[in-house]
């Protein structure tokens, strides 16, 4: 999350965390000094606060407010056609990043450990890295149609080359000290990969995740744009075409939203279950 | 010189002796075109820490590898306990310059890692990692991470984890380093207790004069570009006086004087 906000702009934010009460400004000061979460619900309130604004103004006809935006949200979520997106877009993109997590972390961690298996591989992810991938969805298509294969290879097609290239850096610029120290004291093969490689590259590793999943999302939208509207993509292209601007946003916003809970999720299970020690920072 | 008398010449005899726990026999190292060391000769006496000391780029942590089995000779042998090797074995325990902690595990994990892959169960290293916290005054620390302590408290969790496994040799790769002056002097004291107390073999990598000669039973010099053994001195210094009377003992300065004057020739 960001913590961009001036401290100019503090003031705007001291009504909106509800564990504060908005009496004592010394109280808020220390709160705002110790607790992170109060940064981020500024940062959102401004965000928010600017986009209401902007919608008021209006910028444009088909920009709606926030609030409006909320509201519509409200009722999609009430009419169940919110869950029905997602139960459709969440497949492809499931599968997809399952997929591209397990061979992308394999194969990345095969080239690192092995030269043989960066030089056969390595240029392939490097031109499928650099290739712009929106330009490929239209010969999936031509492939394998319309259905949930062509999507998911479209979410796989933006995932896997991203998590591949950082899974193999990530094990490249493991500390040598700590091999030799497994070595030293006749660690195998196996433990020196388990026990010492996967845990120091765990965070390029994970970083390759987080990269590879907004990866993932940005395939999912883009097959269920350019291949069918399903799913959110169809939300989005149906209240488009009627000039349902507030429910068309509130598609947008929330995909994004739930991008965001997801890498924050795993960044939860990164620090929790692979490098404890990052708590305590 | 009046301390002629400390210092025997560079000739090593041959593997007569038993009490020898690690022999180097003609070890060469070429790293491509470099020669970083040549036809090293040594005997390491069982019991004793034996200081390997030279100017940077004299091949002493390269020899240090070679013979923790890290490191392949490009000719030559090492024999532990009469047998020859090539790769590490339990008889070898390391202590890295740069300590080598797991930054993800606690100290108590850090220091019974030694053992976890020798597939001891985890009440066992536990208890065993527990009695070496102890010794090396670290108790408290158990559940803390890396990051959470001095170098010299990190140098500790590495010496620690090299005592655990048991090892008949210890090596220790310049291992007071990274710790500052204070911390470094006490350390020296600790590990000299160490010593005393474990009946290990130690061979020691160091830069630094006054550390070898205060720390050693013997001290093997070694010249740099190519790497050889120029000169072994036995210091002799009388270990039951106190740390500061040590440093200010004639012997001991003598010793330093003259390992300085054998080593100015190759200081810039």
């Amino acid at each position: 999350m960001q913590m961009s906000v001036s401290p100019a702009k503090l003031r705007d934010g001291i009504g909106a965390p509800k564990e504060v009460p908005p009496t004592v400004l010394e109280k808020i000061q220390s709160f705002a000094d110790e607790r992170r979460s109060f940064w981020i619900v500024v940062s959102l309130t401004l965000l928010f606060a600017s986009w209401e604004m902007a919608g008021r103004i209006p910028i444009s006809f088909a920009f709606p407010t926030f609030l409006e935006t909320l509201s519509a949200f409200g009722e999609m979520v009430a009419d169940g056609s919110m869950h029905k997106a997602y139960l459709i877009t969440l497949q492809p993109l499931v599968m997809g990043v399952l997929v591209s997590a397990l061979v992308g972390i394999g194969l990345g961690v095969a080239m690192g450990l092995s030269d043989k298996a960066e030089w056969l591989l390595a240029p392939v992810f490097i031109v499928l890295q650099a290739a712009p991938m929106a330009a490929l969805v239209p010969l999936v298509t031509f492939v394998y149609g319309i259905g949930l294969t062509a999507k998911t290879l479209a979410v796989i097609m933006l995932a896997l080359p991203v998590i591949v290239l950082n899974s193999y850096k990530a094990v490249r610029h493991v500390n040598p000290s700590l091999v030799d120290m497994c070595r030293s004291f006749q660690g195998s093969r196996v433990q020196q990969i388990f026990k010492i490689i996967i845990p120091d590259a765990s965070p390029v590793l994970f970083a390759g995740l987080r990269l590879g999943i907004a990866a993932g999302f940005i395939g999912v939208m883009l097959a269920e744009l350019l291949i069918t509207p399903t799913g959110i993509g169809d939300l989005i292209t149906y209240h488009r075409s009627v000039a349902n601007y507030a429910h068309m946003y509130a598609a947008v916003a929330s995909i994004i939203a739930v991008s965001t809970l997801t890498l924050a999720g795993l960044q939860y299970v990164e620090t929790h279950l692979l490098r404890p020690e990052k708590r305590r920072k | 010189m009046a301390n002629s008398a400390l210092a025997r010449s560079g000739s090593v005899k041959a593997a007569s002796s038993n009490d020898a726990v690690v022999q180097v026999r003609d070890v060469c190292k070429n790293y491509g075109d470099i020669e970083a060391l040549r036809g090293i000769n040594l005997e390491f006496e069982r019991g004793n820490l034996t200081t390997l000391l030279g100017p940077s780029g004299c091949g002493k942590t390269t020899l240090l590898k070679i013979i923790a089995g890290l490191v392949p000779a490009t000719s030559g042998e090492i024999r532990v306990n009469g047998r020859a090797v090539t790769a590490p074995g339990p008889e070898r325990a390391f202590v890295f310059q740069d300590f080598a902690l797991m930054p993800w595990a606690t100290v108590l994990r850090n220091i019974g890692f030694g053992l976890e892959l020798k597939g001891v169960t985890a009440a066992e290293r536990d208890r065993t990692a527990r009695r070496y916290i102890e010794q090396v005054g670290l108790a408290g620390f158990e559940q803390k991470y890396p990051h959470e302590l001095s170098g010299g408290m990190r140098q500790r969790v590495g010496i620690a984890r090299a005592f655990a496994v048991n090892a008949d040799v210890l090596l220790l790769d310049e291992p007071f380093s990274a710790v500052d002056e204070q911390n470094r002097r006490k350390f020296q004291e600790d590990l000299l207790r160490l010593v005393e107390l474990e009946k290990k073999t130690f061979i020691f990598v160091t830069h630094s004069i006054e550390e070898a000669v205060y720390v050693s039973d013997r001290i093997v010099l070694l010249s740099p570009r190519p790497g050889r053994v120029s000169q072994i001195i036995d210091p002799m210094i009388d270990r039951t006086a106190s740390p500061d009377d040590i440093r200010r003992d004639a012997v001991y300065l003598d010793v330093v004087e003259e390992i300085w004057q054998g080593l100015r020739q190759y200081a810039e």
